[in-house]
């Protein structure tokens, strides 16, 4: 039997090997799935993490994807980490990202055909307002209802998609579409068109925006006193009211500033990757945010580099979809088993692991209770 | 001759970097009631959690009657004949004695039978209780007798308590000393640990003393001095805080009517409080915990907000302002639970320094933090206040809870407090650090602050306090001078409402 004993400080070992570790865990399961699936394992796994970089046959397509899809990603996460690390959660970012497309797709319509410098700044306040707006509905609820921010935001998911389908269908559908649902192609009106920047890089707005994120959210964490409240509140509730931190506020400037991130990133992917508002516009990434957010270890830069990795999970599972057949669910299952290795893994930060029969300082309360 | 009822022979127990117990050796007799002394980190709760099955020790022996006795789990140890009532209880507040006292049973009886025996050893004992009361609703005081009785029910010989007066009035400690003598009475023995040297005198027939892990003395403590007994548990002289008396100065404090409502549903709620400091004075308030102490503290701190005019500091209301509106005018505060309120357990002394002292020590400019500034205002308290510690880089909960308290109640008083309100200042500290932090309290109210201490430690406030008020139900008594207060007016202020079952019992 084993038995885990806290640790007096946590281990900066784990810290930083757990999300290694998680990613190996995750291939070598995986790599079980797949041997399941009739699949050879080594294949799968190359084609997902090798070959969209280096085989000479995808690479010239797949690489740009690759920032095309941490762009989002990395935005996303960042935003939920500050409020994962004040312990707000934040599980709706996919449904403030349809929202904040929706705005910013609405604010582009609205000025069709107008051509003017005006318009992409204003889908950008637009996406990052529609974004807040949706996230402010969970923290109004919290701060007056006491209601849990988890279930409210993640149900919204479900409304946001639903008007994502009504305005595809209905008030937002291209006039000039013969009835095909989806609006009007954004990457065809140069004012609101969200293009790369470098050619075949990959890298639009998006990016940019989502590399001032992080540096953003780098120095609110670590040098400003509202990224220490936020830290403190956290770590310690009480503490943090006793330092002057009001919770209410910290609910909705963290809800606030995750849903303005999220809303960001819808806007650039439906100006840009996305073109249009279609009825399956969205494609996960305010979910996979939230592993990304983890893997990172809630730190910006271990946020950049997990958007990376897990942008090459989209990439690499649709080569390997196409390869091998897989079945588009075998990545999502990939996916959440690297959130569920890291999550069981982090115990061992916090818990030194011993064989039983060797006791060691124990709580007397867990003995009585 | 019959052997003792528990033999320790050279018991040693090694933690990684720390030698907990080195070869421990002492007896109880049957019907002995038996002190052990030491301060904390002395090596108290791991003796005893050896001998409760808690830890195997990594050398030593214990015989049981001359037979060996080597507890690999509590319930070993309670099938053997050995009961503990623990410093913290460990009691769910939403359900009733019985219940309680059934989850801590191996084999609990029926419901109905096991509230019935309950309420016959509360009685033969002395200790009143009524088996179905929720726990919630019960007095500190209350809630150690469900865990005394706990242990009663199985029938121990041995009895182990740890620190079992620290939540009491006077009045209830006489009541648990009579339930003491009457079980000693009976032929058990009882295994007391305490650092209230007095309450050793007047109960205790041996005492063995620890320091550092080691047995320093042994003394039959009748025949001591509660000073002897001290030095002896801290190695050293011991120094009382001390100061010149001073004249009271102006109104600092000004506390008219404050009715404030727990934020707990097990809170106590304040009715009423009036209490006045003046510059240079210390108040004292008593009480037995849960009878609004966080509460008061809370709505001193700003935590809890009242209406603008109950709270005034040098005259300016202050009710309704936050925590750091109150620090900018002077009024600070050091709660109670070190680790999670007063400091967050896993940030480093550097994080916790900048918790209170963003602002009054410009740690801050226009919202951006000043590390260096911040570390060098950490490493200051931990010079002046002696906190033992690696660096300021360190995380609090890797403190001992002595060093932690000097830590967050000098980070407080090298703010230069106008008013400084402390809630359990030497709670869990050492004699010598306790000392030192009384007389921090002290020399600050020398320099012209304000200084409330709140506190369960009556020969703490005596030491002090220039008044004293007790805090019963969330009512204030009317504060009274110290001088020529005697035990018996503070235990009937501090009994209040509780008088009522106290006489019962009496």
């Amino acid at each position: 039997m084993l038995r885990l004993d806290k640790r007096p400080t946590p281990s900066k070992f784990w810290n930083y090997a757990t999300p290694v570790t998680a990613v190996l865990l995750t291939m070598i399961a995986g790599g079980i799935l797949f041997a399941l699936l009739g699949k050879n394992p080594f294949e799968a796994i190359k084609l997902i993490f090798w070959d969209p970089l280096f085989s000479e046959q995808f690479a010239s397509y797949s690489r740009p994807q690759l920032l095309v899809k941490a762009g989002p990603l990395i935005l996303i996460a960042v935003g939920l980490s500050i409020g994962f690390r004040a312990g707000i959660w934040n599980i709706g970012a996919e449904g403030q990202y349809i929202i904040g497309a929706l705005c910013a797709a609405g604010v582009a319509l609205a000025f069709y055909p107008v051509e003017s410098w005006l318009v992409f700044p204003l889908m950008i306040l637009g996406g990052a307002f529609g974004g807040w707006l949706w996230a402010m509905i969970p923290a109004v609820l919290k701060t007056r209802f006491n209601t849990n921010e988890i279930l409210v935001s993640l149900l919204l998911v479900y409304v946001a998609e639903k008007l994502l389908a009504a305005a595809a269908t209905g008030f937002m559908r291209n006039p000039d579409g013969a009835g095909f649902p989806g609006s009007r192609n954004l990457s065809q009106y140069p004012a609101a068109a969200n293009n790369e920047i470098f050619v075949n890089t990959g890298l639009h707005w998006g990016g940019v925006a989502a590399f001032i994120a992080v540096l953003f959210t780098y120095i609110l964490l670590q040098r400003h006193l509202l990224g220490f409240h936020v830290q403190l509140a956290g770590q310690a509730p009480r503490a943090a009211r006793f330092a002057g931190v009001a919770p209410a506020r910290l609910v909705v400037l963290c809800l606030g500033l995750s849903g303005a991130f999220a809303g960001l990133a819808g806007m650039f992917e439906v100006a840009g990757p996305a073109r249009q508002i279609t009825i399956d516009f969205n494609a996960g990434y305010g979910f996979t945010a939230i592993i990304v957010a983890f893997l990172g270890r809630l730190h910006p830069v271990g946020i950049v580099l997990a958007g990376l990795l897990l942008a090459l999970t989209y990439i690499g599972g649709e080569l390997a979809q196409f390869m091998l057949n897989l079945p588009a669910a075998a990545i999502q299952v990939f996916q959440g088993m690297l959130l569920f290795f890291l999550l069981a893994l982090d115990v061992l930060s916090n818990y030194r692991v011993r064989l039983a029969r060797q006791p060691a300082k124990t709580d007397a309360k867990v003995e009585l209770a | 001759m019959k052997p003792p009822l528990l033999s320790i022979k050279g018991l040693t127990k090694v933690y990684p970097g720390v030698v907990a117990n080195s070869d421990v050796s002492f007896d109880i007799g049957e019907g002995e009631v038996h002190a052990l002394l030491g301060e904390n980190g002395a090596g108290k709760s791991t003796l005893v959690k050896a001998i409760y099955g808690l830890i195997v020790p990594n050398e030593g022996v214990m015989e049981w009657r001359g037979v060996p006795y080597a507890p690999g789990a509590p319930s070993e140890a309670r099938a053997t004949g050995v009961a503990m009532v623990f410093q913290h209880f460990s009691l769910f507040d939403a359900m009733d004695v019985a219940e309680n006292v059934a989850l801590g049973m191996d084999n609990p009886p029926p419901i109905r039978e096991l509230a019935a025996k309950i309420t016959d050893v509360s009685h033969n004992y002395g200790l009143p209780l009524d088996p179905s009361r929720m726990v919630g609703d019960l007095s500190a005081g209350e809630r150690q007798r469900v865990e005394i009785i706990r242990c009663l029910l199985q029938n121990p010989q041995l009895l182990i308590m740890d620190e079992p007066t620290s939540v009491l009035t006077p009045q209830e400690v006489e009541i648990l000393f009579r339930t003491l003598r009457q079980l000693r009475g009976e032929g058990k023995s009882i295994l007391y640990i305490s650092h209230k040297l007095e309450e050793i005198r007047s109960l205790c027939e041996n005492a063995t003393v620890l320091r550092h892990g080691k047995v320093v003395g042994r003394a039959d403590p009748r025949q001591e001095s509660a000073r002897s007994l001290a030095e002896m548990m801290v190695g050293q002289s011991l120094h009382t805080p001390s100061r010149p008396a001073a004249q009271p100065g102006k109104l600092l404090l000004e506390v008219q009517d404050l009715s404030v409502t727990s934020p707990s549903a097990f809170g106590t709620s304040l009715r009423k409080v009036s209490l006045a400091v003046r510059a240079g004075e210390v108040l004292g308030i008593g009480g037995v915990a849960g009878n609004g102490q966080d509460e008061l503290l809370g709505a001193l701190s700003g935590e809890l907000r009242t209406t603008p005019e109950s709270i005034r500091v040098a005259g300016e209301p202050v009710g309704a302002l936050g925590p750091n509106a109150r620090r900018a005018l002077g009024l600070l505060c050091a709660p109670e639970e070190r680790l999670g309120h007063a400091a967050a357990p896993d940030m480093s002394l550097t994080e916790n320094a900048l918790l209170t002292g963003a602002y009054r020590e410009n740690l801050v400019r226009s919202g951006f933090i000043g590390w260096s500034k911040a570390r060098d205002f950490a490493e200051k308290i931990i010079l002046r206040f002696d906190v033992r510690t690696p660096g300021a880089h360190v995380a609090a909960r890797a403190l001992s809870g002595g060093n932690l308290q000097k830590f967050v109640i000098g980070r407080e008083i090298m703010q230069r407090p106008s008013v400084l309100v402390v809630n359990q200042p030497t709670w869990g500290v050492d004699a010598s650090a306790a000392a030192a932090i009384r007389q921090a309290l002290l020399d600050l109210a020398q320099a012209g602050a304000a200084v409330v201490v709140i506190s369960q430690d009556l020969d703490e406030l005596m030491e002090v306090a220039d008044n004293f008020a007790a805090l019963n139900g969330g009512q204030l008594s009317a504060p009274r001078p110290v001088n020529g207060l005697t035990m018996d007016q503070i235990g009937l202020m501090l009994g209040g409402a509780e008088g009522g079952e106290t006489d019962a019992a009496a």
